[in-house]
């Protein structure tokens, strides 16, 4: 049964009211403005003292009895034939136990796995590698996304062509829209390969228990009900008789979806050795194989009217993602701007290097630069302000008024004025607009229980990648039945739980908190009717606040909560939520907007970051502490995209030359400046908590802010990320 | 497989005896023969300072040195920093200031936070950057951990140097 429910939705200044018709056992989505007593204040970590005492257990950390250490032979080649591997050799090494031969016989990129043993020691394990000859057929190969599309080009998949499908979009008709256009720009664009560099590298230990058909994987992953699936399908066991586990997982940023081949060697070496083992990536083998982000050209054509209002935007993109694919950028020239004549085109280019997989918000941190380095370039040719001319063609009304908030937060109107130069060091400005949707999606299931001692447990089948998600489940859970957080745990990383999505694509937050909201609620009401005939009271009649229930009607009459749970029969009393799908809201997508301000030397070409603020929407924010973190992430990563990271390969001999942490320049400590970051709440009345993701969102702008604010700096545009010293000073006409 | 050879170290306070292999790294030993899985590992290069401990007082990644090397010395872990399951102040202030995410960064952190707070109890913010310039995070933006160990050595001053510094 349903019924409709009118809710308040919007923002400071911007409401209105909207009827949703909502399951009957959904508890009614926050409105905008509803007073709530844990949601929204910031609650420090639940799970921080483990991992600031070193207590966390992430895979490396797992130790079962009698357990091997399994290490992965990789090919040094880019492209080749495996004519034949012997494994003699290594396995009679002393301590090895097995050996197996991977089953691919074309190798496609140089850090492909090829073979794997299983050692008494992760040191034996490295020797037994070493000791397994394989005779390799030389092909020839391309790694140059340019020289992979000329006519002769060596072919990365036998007979298939290296240029991929093209996929088009086209509103409008771009060719007139430049024609009446009153000023055009028209500029490429370029961006490196980046690749996630999660701290905890990929890893896995399995255990295989033969009697029972029964495989644990303990590992680090996103999405333990998706490796779940995908090992399931690659043994032929059933679901139910694949178990995953993880507890707690160092960073994956889109890298770790499904059943990666770490865990599929893990486990066929447990199959083979009939006791657990553990592989774990060196550094090494996680930049090469591991997944990465495309790199892109980008050429884009703009035109703005006498008003400077777009009348055309076209982008032709490529970008390769090795032997994977999805390249495509376009995503930011199709939405953050309004424009009548839009024309995109993307091409994925093939090559022998490691395949691409998702990376916080694919392909829209390429995309947002080019199309906001392109916006600044158009708008000094037009003579307009940069923060008026996106204003102008931006229809979004939260976003209009995050662009007040960052402007004012950040200075805009003095630092965009102010003088550009003292000496050699030169500083300028930049804004750039992002967007989202993480609105979520239903199908997760929460299960809350109580236990008669009045503690209360969470369980969902998520996992928590860093961004706090059993945080933000306990607040939630605690919110409902009106208790302090610390009186509620919650127990995620695990397919024993019931079933979540992976932490990925935003989903996490919009996607289980509903779930444990209603489940929660679920539990209230069993509590109610415990409660009732001691308060002489309808169950109906009740609420729950302050760590008590109540009549509401009458609230001296109370019980605390902890003496309602000794009354519950048995041990404990639990109740489940499921995640109904989205009702319509206020909004679907979120707007978001950061600024940045850059130093550079123009005699050294270095450029600093000095300051960012960003300003998002995240619909309600659950824990601003542990928002504001992962917005403060997105800016980092954004900035390495900017000025540092690109995985280089060698065209000569197909393999990345700087799969280190010291080659491959990510940011430190003395590289990332000041950040500000301001929420602005959105009551979306999507979900019944209305929260979105934030992981994406607050990381599409930050590379095209920075790009733009060395554009303003040094008054010539550098358009290819990363905007190293050799770059500037090339565009300062000084290399 | 080599012969094993006798090491005797203070680990986190404690005097204590193990047997490891001439080319186990003191990362291998601490995790895999004392246990003491606090230390992670990022790279195995020296580059990203997830495991790093204080060998007499001093930062050291623990990747680069051998497990035979410990001989004689002191070194403190992040196990070693709370104490009887009271909180270091600098455990306590990343925790205030969420300065972790996925968390796996955080001990090198925290110890070379404090190798940096033991030698100079009133840094400024360029030299907090500066001590953990050999830390990589790849989650929380830093600013919170730079904010996180600045408010740490305040607190710390204001409890009287003595008492809490000598932790
Ligand atoms: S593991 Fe030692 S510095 Fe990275
Ligand atoms: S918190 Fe994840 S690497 Fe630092």
């Amino acid at each position: 049964m349903s019924r409709r429910v009118t809710l308040n939705l919007g923002f400071q200044g911007n409401t209105r009211d909207v009827t949703v018709v909502i399951p009957d056992d959904e508890p009614t989505p926050w409105q905008w403005g509803e007073r709530l007593s844990v949601v929204g204040k910031p609650t420090p970590r639940v799970d921080g003292p483990l991992k600031a005492t070193g207590a966390a257990h992430y895979t490396y950390d797992i130790e079962l009895p009698g357990m091997l250490y399994g290490a992965i032979l990789r090919s040094p080649r880019p492209h080749a034939r495996i004519r034949n591997i012997d494994l003699s050799a290594a396995e009679h090494l002393d301590g090895v136990r097995a050996v197996l031969a991977l089953e691919d016989r074309e190798i496609r990129f140089a850090g492909q796995e090829v073979a794997a043993v299983a050692a008494i020691s992760s040191d034996l394990a490295a020797d037994a590698l070493k000791l397994i000859k394989v005779d390799y057929e030389k092909m020839p190969f391309v790694v140059d996304m340019d020289r992979a599309m000329a006519d002769f080009a060596p072919r990365v998949f036998g007979s298939g062509s290296n240029v991929g499908r093209t996929s088009t979009s086209s509103v409008g008709n771009v060719a007139r829209g430049l024609e009446v256009a009153a000023n055009t720009i028209e500029a490429a664009y370029t961006t490196a390969v980046q690749t996630h560099v999660c701290l905890e590298t990929h890893g896995a230990v399995a255990s295989f228990n033969a009697a029972r058909d029964q495989l644990t994987v303990w590992c680090s992953t996103q999405g333990v009900f998706s490796v779940r699936d995908d090992l399931a399908v690659y043994f032929s066991l059933p679901p139910d008789n694949v178990r995953v586990v993880c507890e707690f997982l160092g960073g994956g940023f889109g890298s770790k979806f499904g059943a990666t081949p770490e865990m599929i060697v893990a486990a066929r070496l447990a199959g083979a050795t009939g006791v657990p083992v553990k592989v774990m990536l060196p550094r090494g083998d996680e930049h090469r194989s591991t997944g990465n982000r495309p790199n892109s050209e980008q050429k884009v054509k703009l035109g703005v009217d006498r008003d400077g209002k777009l009348t055309a935007i076209d982008l032709v993109q490529r970008g390769s993602g090795g032997i994977g694919g999805g390249a495509g950028s376009a995503g930011p020239f199709k939405s953050i701007y309004r424009c009548a004549n839009i024309r995109t085109e993307e091409r994925n280019i093939y090559t022998n290097a490691g395949p691409a997989s998702p990376m916080r918000a694919p392909g829209w941190p390429q995309g947002c630069f080019a199309l906001e380095l392109a916006m600044d370039e158009m708008a000094r040719k037009a003579g307009i302000d940069r923060l008026e001319f996106r204003r102008r063609n931006s229809d979004n009304p939260v976003r209009a008024a995050e662009y007040e908030i960052g402007a004012r937060a950040f200075g805009w109107a003095e630092k965009n004025s102010s003088p550009k130069s003292s000496g050699a060091f030169k500083r300028g400005v930049g804004v750039a607009s992002a967007e989202w949707h993480a609105v979520g999606v239903p199908g997760p299931e929460a299960q809350v229980i109580a236990h008669r001692d009045g503690a209360v447990e969470v369980r969902v089948g998520t996992q928590d990648i860093g961004t706090g998600t059993r945080t933000i489940l306990a607040i939630v859970a605690a919110e409902e039945l009106g208790l302090p957080v610390d009186r509620v745990k919650s127990e995620i990383g695990d397919t024993r739980f019931l079933f979540s999505v992976p932490s990925g694509g935003s989903l996490s937050a919009p996607s289980n908190t509903p779930a444990v909201r209603q489940a929660a609620a679920h539990l209230k009401d069993k509590l109610f009717r415990i409660a009732a005939p001691i308060l002489g009271a309808e169950p109906d009649d009740l609420e729950a606040s302050d760590g008590f229930i109540r009549v509401r009607t009458n609230p001296s009459r109370s019980l605390a909560f902890a003496d309602v749970c000794k009354r519950i029969p048995g041990d404990s009393i639990s109740a489940q939520g499921e995640r109904v799908a989205n009702y319509e809201g206020f909004r679907t997508d979120q707007a978001g907007c950061q600024f940045a301000e850059v130093e550079v030397d123009t005699e050294t070409g270095i450029v600093r970051v000095t300051h960012v603020v960003a300003v998002h929407d995240a619909g309600r924010i659950i824990d601003p502490l542990m928002a504001r973190s992962q917005v403060n992430g997105g800016i980092l990563m954004g900035i390495g995209f900017a000025l540092f990271e690109n995985r280089r390969m060698d065209p000569m001999l197909g393999i990345m030359v700087n799969p280190t942490m010291d080659d491959y320049k990510l940011l430190g400590s003395l590289d990332v400046p000041r950040i500000d970051v301001t929420f602005f709440e959105v009551a979306n009345g999507i979900t019944n908590t209305g929260v979105m993701g934030l992981g994406e969102v607050a990381h599409v702008a930050s590379a095209a802010a920075v790009a733009c604010a060395v554009y303003d700096a040094i008054g010539v545009p550098v358009r290819s990320l990363p905007i190293t010293p050799d770059r500037v000073l090339a565009a300062l006409g000084r290399a | 497989m080599s012969k094993k050879t006798l090491v005797e170290a203070t680990i986190n306070g404690e005097t204590v005896e193990f047997l490891c292999e001439p080319r186990q790294s003191l990362l291998e030993t601490l995790r895999d023969v004392l246990e003491l899985t606090g230390s992670k590992e990022g790279c195995l290069t020296g580059d990203c300072g997830a495991c790093t401990v204080l060998v007499d007082g001093r930062p050291v990644c623990s990747c680069l040195m051998l497990g035979v090397e410990a001989q004689g010395k002191n070194i403190v872990t992040v196990e070693g920093l709370a104490i009887n399951g009271v909180l270091h102040v600098l455990q306590n202030k990343f925790l205030e200031h969420a300065a972790l995410q996925c968390g796996i960064c955080t001990p090198g952190f925290l110890i070379s936070a404090k190798s940096l707070l033991d030698r100079n109890p009133k840094p400024t913010e360029h030299e907090v950057r500066y001590a953990l310039a050999g830390n990589l995070c790849r989650c929380t933006g830093y600013d919170k951990i730079v904010k996180a160990v600045l408010d740490a050595a305040a607190d710390i001053r204001s409890q009287g140097e003595g008492k809490a510094a000598a932790r």
